[in-house]
Order: C-alpha cells, then structure tokens, then sequence
C-alpha cells in the first residue's frame, strides 16, 4: 500500500471514535440528500405517469393549461378540425375531473376520473394485475388500481360503489398506479367519465394527437393552431416539462425537496470539515515534521485529501446500504423514493466533492504551520 | 574532513517585534565539514535552538548567509527551503517525532516517500537502515512498543535513510540515560566518519564532550569560543568502547 495512503488511513482510525463521528457525518448527509434527491425524482416521475402512458405524439390542450390535472375544458368537436390536418393519422378525447366516490358503506371520498375513448387507445390503464381493457366498454364498468381498495371501500373485481350517484362496477384492477395528490384516479369509458364528472358530450379537457408516420411534428403543430383558437398544442415533452414545472416548483414542493438536499449537503460538509479539522490539529507536529523533513506542501495536502477521499469512500458505501433499505420500503408507498443509477453516480461523485470541500479548512491550517515548532516541543 | 556541508556566514536574527523584539543571534559565522562531528553548547536562550532552526534552512536570517553544499538559500521560496532540507538535511529531534501511527520501518521509509522514492526499494532501504543503528529486531514495533532509547535510533534511522549531507541534532540524549545517551552518540558519531556527511548537535550535556571534533559555544547569541579536539579520532574510538 502507498505509504501516503497508509499514513493517511492510520491517522483516520488512531481515534476510532472521531472517525466513526466523521462517518455519520457523511452518512446521515448522503441519506438525507439521497432521500431528497429521491423523492424529487419519485415526485417527478409520478407527476408525469399519465402522460407518459397516453398514446399522444402531441396534446391540443387549453389554454393556459398549467398541468396534467387542470380541470379546464376545451370543445371536443376541435378534434375533427384536427384530423383533417395533413400527417395527423388519429385524435382521442380525454376527460378528467374530480368526483366524488361514494363507499358501499355510505362514506365519500373523492377520486379521479379518466376518462377515455376505448376505441382510439387515448389514455386506457396499464399494468393490469385483474379484468381487461375491453370490460371498460360494459355499463357502469370501471378500473381502479388495487392499491386503492381499501381507501374506496371495495375488496376487488365487481364490487359496487356510486360516483355521483350512479352506480358503478369495478372490471378491471391495475397495480402501481397511483397519484401523489393520494386522490386515487378512476379509469372509464370517455361517456361515463362525462356523466360522473358533469360535463357535455361535446367538452374534453385534451385531445390527444397521434402522427402518421414521417410526419413533421412542429409542421402539424403550426398546421393544428392556424386551425383552432384557444387551444395550445405541446408535445409530450413539452406537457411533461409543464406539469413537473407547476408541482415542483409553481408549488414550491420541488423547492422543499431541493432545499432539503442542500441543507443535508450542507450539514454533512460542516460535520466532517470538523472532524477533519480537529484530526488535522492533533496530527498537527507529525504534519510540521513532515515539513521539517523536506515534505512538499502538496504531499501534506494529499494526505488530507486521502483521509477525506477514504471517509467519503467508507461513507457513501454504509449510506448506500441503507438508501437500498429505504427504496424498497418505500416502493409501494404512495410516493416511492427513486435512485437511478445516475443519481447513484452523482451521489458519490457528490460525496467525493463534499469531503475534499471540507478538508480545506484541515489544509489551511497545514499550510501555515511552522516547522520550528518541531523544535518547541 | 573535506568541503562545507553546511555553513553560516555572518548570520544575524531578530525575533519578534517592537519592545518584544530579541536579537537571537548576531553575526555568527559557522561552517560544518564532512566526517566532522560538531557539538554546539551554551546556556538556555543563548541562540543554539535558532541557529539550528536557520542551519537546517526552516527559519530564515535577518541577515548573512546560508550555504546548503555550497548553494545559498537566499531568496528561496519556503518550497525551495522545503526540497533543500529533504535533500541535504537530516533531522534528530529531542523528543524523536516519531508519527506514532506508523511502525519503526514506516517511520524511516516516510523520509524516502517525502523524496517520491516509493515502495520496494524504500523498504529495503528503510530496512537496512534501522539494521544500521540496531534494530533489525523491531522493524514492525510501532513508537508506543519502543523504549525511549529505540525511539531515537529510529529517527536517526529516519535522519540518515536518504544520504542527507548533514545530521542536525536538537538535544539527542536529553530525554536519555547514560547509557542510550552513549550508545546514540556512538551512532550519530559512526555516521559522521562519512566524509560526505557532517553532523551537529546542540547539547548541554557535558558527557558527549568525548564525541566531539569540535565543540562551539554559544552565548548571547554570538559563538565565544571553539575548541578543535585534535584527538577526536581516539576520543570516539574510546567512547564507542565504553559504550559496548
């Protein structure tokens, strides 16, 4: 082993009790930033499920909508002008809107609907664990995701509930589709979802577009808006960069799950610059003699660096650990904590950063020291 | 004995400032040779400590010179002062300054590492120069398992692993007994047959007289007398004797 590696290593663990302090440092920060960071993408992913699962190449939206769940309306009718837009190859209406669920046993709670034309594939659930697609055509049929049963009163296929009063039958159960509004969404033929929700067979609240193949999305766009007024057409991107914009950061929940992050970065830096500060001190006449011996300030600086790279190494390792214990745990909750491989990635590069950042404050001292003091003691 | 290893040429000190200021030395001129071994005496507060410190090119004079193997360090960057001292200085301090979480062969490898010779040959090195002043036997002993004697062969081990031209000793044997006393001595005095290396102690301690080539005293900052023992050949011969 490198002797600087060595040196450094042993300088770590000589207290063991300021290094198991140093490692909770980094760990208690990494969770946290990682818990941060993780939720914001479960958050982030969650916004945009139902735009990510709707067969849409472009969405005729109204205008001023501001996300997925913006309950203005625009007039249905609007999606014939659309079809008859060269390199349009099908339209689907969409309805959403909120309603209130009646339970078998009289309470309510309230749900939201999703309605869509079964026959176009607009926005129909997936990730179907009961039923099928095609029950969604028979009277009064609906599909709720199974991890709603119990908010909604019912056991499971063909139980019985009211939503505005009329009666409906649970066909089909999907798994892991849920919402972080904890509203849980209610899949339907579009002509029910009208009904439940109160609104005219000629209102939707978005048509969703589909291209032919070789057709210019920004071509039909202009195309569809010279066509109709009051209407915006948006990509699926470009809706999904809207609706994670108004719940991330038009709410400010974004901003809370950002600042979270830097608070725990913040804390994690401040803990273990202490510890390597205060390791620094009493290392502080080896580090002089080492500068009496002839040492370069760069072989002192290094020795730091590699106590704080072996911290953040050993750190990130335990808070890997438990960041894998918290992600299963919270897989099937409303607002799963999600950890690619990049946030991985980002994470320990993060850690790494943060150790050297707190070092500084170790290696300014070192860098004033006055070898004489070699002879003083 | 040849060339200078190290000299001083009319070199004065001022510490500190205003009422608090302190004439440590004031133009001393001083000159160690190769395969010499000099002892450099005088009370408490008498300079030595900064003389050593300006020798072995950590401090810097107010004024005069240093010359480093005939290379002065006037002007030098703390860094140049820094590659200066790893390349021609060795350092014994009194109270060792060993790194106590490395082991004896750690400790004097430390010294080649700081000169980015790594490794296999820094090993052997390390090794064959804690043989050289006894102590084959605790090359793996960690400071806190060696006596207070074993200490100070270590860093003399550590002192002279990198062929350093001159050994600068701040009180060897102060923290000794008579008898580590003589035996460091009788090492540090071996290391001085080398006419390639020079080697000074700062002491008060009457018993290493014997050692000496040349004895320099120091007072009120100013060197007052020198005695050349010229007999110092026999004088170590005898101690080394004594010492075994």
């Amino acid at each position: 082993m490198p002797l600087i590696l060595k040196l450094a290593f042993r300088n770590l663990i000589h207290d063991r009790l300021r290094f198991i302090a140093t490692l909770i440092g980094i760990v208690v920060s990494i969770v946290l930033v990682t818990v941060q960071l993780g939720l914001y993408l479960g958050f982030e992913r969650m916004v945009t499920t139902m735009i990510d699962h709707a067969s849409a190449d472009l969405w005729i939206v109204p205008q001023g909508t501001k996300c997925f769940e913006d309950p203005s309306l625009l007039d249905a009718r609007k999606q014939f002008r659309a079809r008859a837009v060269d390199g349009v190859a099908e339209t689907a209406a969409v309805v959403l809107g909120f309603a209130d669920w009646r339970m078998p046993g009289g309470s309510i709670t309230p749900v939201f609907v999703v309605g869509s034309d079964l026959r176009s594939r607009g926005l129909l659930p997936w990730n179907l664990v009961e039923g099928d697609v095609e029950a969604l055509a028979t009277p009064n049929a609906i599909a709720v995701d199974r991890s709603y049963f119990r908010t909604l009163g019912i056991t499971g296929l063909d139980a019985s509930a009211e939503i505005r009063r009329q009666r409906v039958r649970v066909v089909a159960a999907t798994n892991g589709i849920r919402s972080f509004t904890m509203t849980p969404y209610v899949f339907m033929s579009i002509d029910r979802a009208r009904a439940y929700i109160g609104i005219s067979p000629d209102e939707a609240t978005y048509i969703l577009v589909r291209l032919a193949p070789g057709a210019d999305p920004r071509a039909v766009r202009r195309q569809l808006l010279a066509n109709m007024s009051d209407v915006e057409v948006l990509t699926s991107s470009e809706f999904r960069g809207r609706s994670r914009s108004f719940w991330l950061f038009g709410t400010g929940a974004g901003a809370a799950l950002l600042g979270g992050a830097l608070l725990g970065l913040t804390v994690g830096t401040v803990i273990v610059a202490l510890t390597l500060y205060s390791n620094t001190k009493e290392h502080l006449i080896e580090f002089a003699t080492s500068r009496a011996m002839g040492s370069s300030s760069r072989y002192i600086h290094k020795v730091i660096i590699c106590q704080a790279l072996i911290s953040a190494a050993i750190g990130f390792c335990i808070a890997k650990v438990i960041d894998d214990a918290i992600v299963t745990m919270t897989a099937s909750s409303p607002l799963p904590i999600i950890i690619t491989s990049n946030l991985t990635v980002s994470l320990f590069v993060l850690t790494i950063l943060m150790c050297i950042a707190s070092a500084t404050a170790a290696i300014m001292k070192v860098t004033r020291i006055d070898p004489v003091i070699v002879f003083a003691r | 004995m040849s060339d200078p290893v190290i000299e001083a040429i009319d070199v004065a000190k001022v510490l500190g400032h205003g009422p608090a200021e302190v004439h440590a030395l004031k133009g001393i001129s001083l000159a160690i040779k190769g395969g010499e071994l000099a002892l450099l005496m005088g009370p408490s507060g008498s300079g030595k400590t900064t003389l050593l410190s300006i020798l072995g090119c950590m401090l810097t004079p107010t004024s005069g010179t240093v010359r480093v193997r005939g290379r002065s360090t006037e002007g030098a960057t703390p860094e140049d002062l820094a590659r200066l001292r790893r390349d021609n200085v060795g350092f014994v301090f009194q109270t060792y300054h060993l790194f106590p979480t490395l082991n004896a062969t750690d400790n004097v490898r430390l010294a080649l590492d700081l000169r980015e010779e790594h490794v296999k040959g820094a090993v052997a090195r390390a090794k064959d120069a804690l043989a050289r002043v006894g102590l084959s036997h605790k090359m793996r002993s960690y400071p806190r398992e060696l006596s207070s004697g074993e200490q100070q062969r270590v860093a003399i081990a550590r002192a002279i692993v990198a062929d350093a031209s001159v050994i600068l000793a701040d009180e060897p044997t102060a923290a000794l007994d008579g008898e580590n006393g003589r035996a460091i001595m009788t090492i540090l005095s071996t290391v001085a047959r080398d006419t390639a290396r020079g080697v000074l102690v700062v002491t008060h301690d009457p018993r290493l007289l014997p050692f000496a080539d040349r004895i320099v005293h120091l007072e009120d900052g100013r060197i007052v007398r020198e005695e050349h023992t010229a007999t110092h050949a026999q004088s170590r011969a005898q101690a080394a004797e004594q010492s075994e």
